[in-house]
């Protein structure tokens, strides 16, 4: 029996993505660095930030076919773990002695509060909070999903709860104001175990952090979506009941993929709130989980680099265009929601494949003789390019 | 009559009734090691409801269905095929967006986990597997197609394929042969005939041709109720048969 590409772990797409990613690194480590200055660079890493959750609505909504419209709920609570660890810093005893009560964070004295609740108490720890990081919103998104999918709630459905759930944060985190900062989040944050965050140069090393994280995550997605794992998302965002008369529990795998993507946004949160120097309810809300869904789908809600390449573009269109012209940007974001729903369901990654690819391939393989035209072999725009 | 803890499959008093409707009213049938059962009837008597009882996807009313002696109605699908009970659609069931391979590999019993499926290797013994199945399904030059670009026929072969890598006691196939070529057809009788060796295989099917040439037994459901049950020359000669179904 002739040994084909795909039996073999299919070298080729593998070597495809691999320079996929290589670009993408060289264009977020080394491109952006040298063009922009440090405020603008330090922009592009926020946008990152949100780079995170695309991928894991990649993931969870393009190949298993969740749509989860409360990512911000994930990303926010990652955000707020961070946050938490930075505020207890900054409010040593010593930098609040003027407060009624010194030693707790800021807003907690303005709302009357005599001691720190204990819910805050771990947060003293870094170690604690890194772990928290991750480990809340997935234990959140755990308990969600074991509630919806074991009795399978899916569709429409699961996106409407996702999205109440992420009311329902929203509106007790504005409310329960001493514990957590209100409307205006957790601010003033300065230090990370003593190294000022707040400097041009903290910011540098930040935004390095956070694209390698992301190239890590982007790694570490391509690993789930190779494994066998990513193919039975697929196969049950196609037909869940054969997966699941095939002797798979199919709750288990949607429990895990949206966990998964839980996770990821979380440490986008974590490495915002870094950066940017604060966290509030506003990015946790249905708004900006439903813009994030925009990120994805702009880019490929298929494709991990796609997703990556749709976040900073609409981000960047965003600050531009807010800049220039600050009431045109909704109506410019509803106009691309419907562009993509309409014209290019695959996103900037679809039309990558459909129109760029085929060119590219054929420039690359005029150049090796040996090789046999791989474009010969249809790739469908959606499962290529990742 | 043999203790019914003797057949491989034991449906006793089945019931499901749907707001008030009776699709299946207090079935009993039994199936033995090695046999092929067909069930046919009329359309609506109830016949894809039963094979959706005995895999999980309808809940029983009342009743009991015994699998080896273990009780199936309390199970959840997927432990039902763990058990050995593989269920074939009526319509194509197969993934569309991954290849002729990868269908059949997600249907190999192995790491059927979360933690399992992301740990699973594509070694030999899957390859090899995938291969010998691929053969017998006609699908050798296919393994790297997607499985949208296959014919209908060959869809319906894909999933009987992914049925047998998975290697079930009870085979359950409804309409195998639906809106199959005639050349199709005869090549699904054929491959019937080879795959339903060491096991059971309970068919639901239309075609009288195919059903005479496969059946050891055939039970006949009207109205979800068994109307008529024995080989297939006693059935066909079944006066209360030939008026509901045979007919004309």
């Amino acid at each position: 029996m002739k040994k084909t590409a795909i039996q073999s772990g299919s070298p080729f797409r593998v070597t495809g993505e691999m320079t996929g990613v290589l670009l993408l690194a060289l264009f977020i480590v080394v491109v952006l660095p040298l063009g922009l200055d440090t405020f603008r660079l330090n922009m592009v890493g926020k946008y990152l930030t949100y780079a995170f959750v695309a991928l894991g609505l990649v993931l969870c909504w393009g190949s298993a076919g969740i749509l989860s419209l409360g990512q911000g709920i994930f990303f926010g609570l990652g955000g707020y773990c961070m946050a938490m660890f930075l505020k207890l810093e900054a409010s040593s005893p010593e930098a609040t002695k003027i407060q009624s009560t010194p030693g707790i964070p800021d807003f907690m004295d303005w709302n009357q509060l005599t001691a720190l609740p204990w819910f805050w108490e771990p947060f003293h720890s870094l170690t604690f909070s890194v772990v928290a990081v991750v480990a809340v919103p997935a234990l959140l998104a755990f308990v969600v999903g074991l509630a919806m999918f074991k009795r399978r709630v899916g569709g429409v459905y699961f996106a409407i709860i996702t999205q109440a759930f992420a009311a329902i944060l929203t509106i007790l985190i504005v409310g329960q104001q001493g514990y957590t900062g209100g409307i205006n989040g957790i601010t003033d944050l300065r230090t990370l175990k003593g190294w000022d965050i707040r400097t041009d140069e903290a910011k540098l090393v930040l935004y390095f952090v956070n694209a390698a994280l992301l190239i890590g995550c982007i790694l570490l997605c391509l690993y789930v979506r190779h494994s066998k794992l990513g193919r039975i998302l697929v196969a049950l965002r196609d037909k869940e009941d054969r997966v699941r008369f095939s002797g798979y529990d199919v709750a288990n795998f949607k429990i895990f993929v949206f966990c998964f993507a839980a996770a990821l946004s979380a440490v986008g949160g974590a490495m915002f709130t870094l950066q940017v120097g604060f966290m509030s309810p506003s990015f946790v809300g249905i708004v900006p989980s439903i813009e994030m869904v925009i990120y994805c789908a702009v880019g490929g809600r298929l494709s991990l680099l796609g997703a990556v390449y749709g976040t900073l573009l609409v981000n960047w269109a965003k600050t531009l265009l807010s800049e220039s012209f600050p009431e045109l940007w909704l109506f410019a974001m509803g106009a691309l929601f419907i562009g993509v729903v309409m014209v290019f369901p695959n996103g900037l990654a679809g039309l990558y494949q459909q129109h760029l690819a085929p060119h590219l391939k054929r420039a690359l393989s005029r150049g090796r003789p040996g090789v046999a035209a791989p474009a010969a072999t249809i790739i469908p725009p959606h499962t290529a390019a990742d | 009559m043999a203790n019914p803890t003797d057949y491989l499959l034991a449906v006793e008093g089945l019931t499901v009734s749907f707001d008030g409707f009776k699709a299946v009213n207090d079935l009993s049938f039994y199936v033995d090691a090695n046999e092929i059962h067909v069930i046919i009837g009329p359309n609506g008597a109830g016949k894809t409801t039963v094979l959706d009882l005995i895999c999980g996807r309808t809940r029983a009313s009342g009743g009991s269905i015994k699998f080896r002696n273990k009780e199936l109605t309390a199970m959840k699908e997927h432990q039902i095929v763990k058990a050995g009970v593989g269920r074939k659609f009526q319509n194509p069931s197969i993934y569309d967006d991954l290849t002729v391979f990868e269908n059949l590999e997600i249907s190999f019993p192995r790491g059927r986990t979360v933690f399992g499926a992301l740990a699973f290797k594509r070694d030999a013994e899957v390859r090899d597997r995938v291969a010998e199945i691929a053969e017998m399904i006609f699908l050798s030059d296919h393994l790297d197609q997607r499985a949208e670009y296959l014919s209908h026929g060959q869809k319906q072969w894909l999933e009987i394929g992914m049925l047998l890598i998975q290697d079930p006691e009870l085979l359950m196939l409804d309409e195998p042969v639906a809106g199959m070529s005639v050349n199709e057809r005869k090549k699904t009788a054929e491959l019937l005939n080879r795959i339903i060796q060491n096991r059971s295989v309970l068919v639901i099917e239309h075609d009288m041709k195919f059903v005479e040439d496969i059946a050891h037994r055939v039970t006949v459901l009207h109205q979800g109720k068994i109307l008529s049950e024995g080989s297939m020359e006693r059935v066909k000669n079944d006066p209360k048969v030939v008026e509901v179904y045979l007919g004309h």
